[in-house]
């Protein structure tokens, strides 16, 4: 019989203050050294991080009541408009909505982090009169303390692996990856690799929805599995999708969150969007879940996509692997392409450290998921019905 | 042997003169342009790097200033605020120069201006908008 662990064992451990708990880097060696046995025996908990661009981001919002009171259906924030669809003070600000001002380099993620730096926000908001909401405009500054709830809900984020991008063509291109040079000129990748929460339990058997987490710097949850989750993918042997596959949905109170982990981003000529600190808890329940988190970068492999080929269908130049990818080149065919990542990999350690320390310090206790993500979806294109 | 980069202002009235022949042959200098922008009657701006002893290295410089050239040292063209840079790396994947690295083992962003070219290119790259370089004045 192998070693078993239950949740409750091991939040006693971190109750009392024994538990032992390393991150999803610093179990490599230690599997190498003393193999899985040993240290299933030994480690109750790895800690994974994750800090890249998440574009599929932003916030509900609860803005409070004023005398007389308006039901906002047009409403902006320091000119970057949010939804007004839902009830009369509530709002949600998504990442990449754009200022209306201030074009490409200030958008909803600008907002987002203003906030949670603590400064104020002008909000405007215009209604429609109505018996029970007599007011038609409002205006003013806000901060995230004046306001009832501030709720960032993030539709997808932490990506089980994402393909890498590179050009085929003559020119530049500006995308969502980064500039990408003309004619291979160097190729981008975005994950944190072995450090990567879903890719530390890849066949998602700890990580579910309730799942509690490190989010922005807080406590968060996972909500549910996030959009376009993937899970029936090509995988290797060890159960790592080749490729983009899961993702979460995630949430937390954003009055609790970090600047430090929440960082605006500007991609010329694509967009806005919000660099995510996201770092998940992952349970050593039995030997099984240490082969799954010490998985090594020259593991873990992703394809190389030509970003020329204005297609959904990018064609696959090669198959890498994130040790490849991590040594800051790459050969294609015998064609040398420098590589750059998108995802912060000192972020990323930074926020696996941090959450080792608040279950050290017995200040984070994991939570069983509730219910598990489904493990054979697959993703839609966009698909049009005949009209009726 | 000393090796320092140097954008140099040219005005217009000074564009017609072979500046550069003269840092070779009168002041032993190894000129090597590393870019160039020219506006035609207007003004010149060059980004060159000197090698040579110091010595030389100051003579050429007081000539170019005797002839109406503003010298500014690239390093000081060039801001990167490390302080609020999160590492994500995006910068380097542009810098063809190798002045943008990332170190390996600490994953931290590694800015050497004595290798920058001033291309610019990082200044769109850098999604946290943290980089100015001082050169084309589009910056």
């Amino acid at each position: 019989m192998g070693i078993k662990k239950t949740y409750e064992e091991i939040n006693e451990r971190i109750k009392k203050g024994e538990a032992v708990v390393v991150t999803a880097e610093e179990i490599i060696p230690m599997v190498e050294e003393q193999g899985i046995k040993e240290v299933a025996k030994k480690v109750d908990v790895v800690t994974t991080g994750t800090f890249g661009p998440m574009c599929s981001s932003g916030v509900f919002l609860n803005f409070g009541h004023g005398d007389p009171p308006i039901k906002m259906a047009k409403i902006w924030l320091n000119d970057v408009p949010a939804y007004g669809g839902i009830a009369a003070v509530d709002a949600y600000l998504g990442a990449t909505e754009l200022s209306e001002r201030n074009g490409e380099s200030y958008g909803g993620a600008h907002v987002i982090e203003d906030l949670v730096r603590g400064k104020r926000v002008y909000l405007k908001a215009y209604g429609k009169r109505t018996d029970c909401y007599p007011n038609k405009e409002v205006e003013g500054y806000i901060d995230l303390e004046s306001i009832n709830e501030a709720i960032l809900f993030n539709p997808r984020n932490a990506y089980q692996n994402y393909a890498a991008a590179t050009n085929s063509t003559d020119r530049t291109l500006y995308t969502y990856m980064g500039v990408l040079l003309p004619k291979f000129g160097n190729a981008t990748y975005s994950t944190s690799g072995q450090l990567s929460p879903l890719l530390n339990d890849p066949e998602y058997r700890t990580i579910g929805v309730g799942t509690s987490i490190f989010f922005g710097g807080a406590r968060g949850y996972v909500a549910w599995y996030g959009t376009q989750h993937k899970s029936k993918v090509e995988r290797n042997e060890l159960g790592v999708p080749i490729g983009a596959a899961g993702t979460l949905s995630l949430i937390g109170n954003l009055k609790e969150m970090n600047p430090e982990y929440l960082r605006a981003a500007v991609f010329h000529r694509y967009g806005v969007s919000l660099f995510v600190g996201v770092g998940i808890p992952i349970p050593i329940l039995d030997e099984e879940m240490v082969r799954f988190t010490s998985v090594r970068d020259r593991d873990i492999y992703t394809v190389l996509l030509d970003y020329g080929v204005p297609s959904r269908n990018r064609p696959v130049i090669a198959k890498v692997n994130y040790e490849e990818l991590k040594s800051g080149e790459i050969r294609v065919n015998g064609r040398r392409i420098p590589t750059a990542p998108l995802s912060s990999i000192y972020k990323a350690r930074e926020i696996a450290q941090k959450l080792k320390e608040w279950i050290q310090r017995g200040e984070f206790l994991l939570t069983p998921p509730v219910e598990p993500l489904p493990k054979d979806k697959t993703v839609n294109p966009l698909t049009f019905r005949e009209e009726g | 042997m000393k090796r320092v980069r140097y954008i140099l202002e040219f005005p217009p009235e000074s564009s017609g003169k072979p500046l550069t022949y003269h840092l070779v042959k009168d002041y032993d200098l190894k000129v090597n342009i590393l870019r160039g922008v020219i506006t035609a009657g207007k003004e010149g701006k060059l980004l060159i790097e000197l090698e040579a002893d110091e010595e030389n290295i100051d003579k050429g410089i007081r000539f170019l200033e005797e002839q109406g050239v503003t010298l500014k040292p690239l390093s000081q063209q060039i801001s990167v605020e490390l302080d609020r840079c999160v590492h994500c790396g995006a910068c380097t994947a542009v810098c063809f120069s190798g002045a943008l690295s990332l170190d390996r083992n600490e994953w931290k962003l590694v800015f050497d201006p004595e290798k920058c070219v001033a291309c610019e290119l990082c200044v769109s790259a850098c999604p946290l908008q943290l980089i100015n370089v001082a050169f084309n004045n589009r910056a």
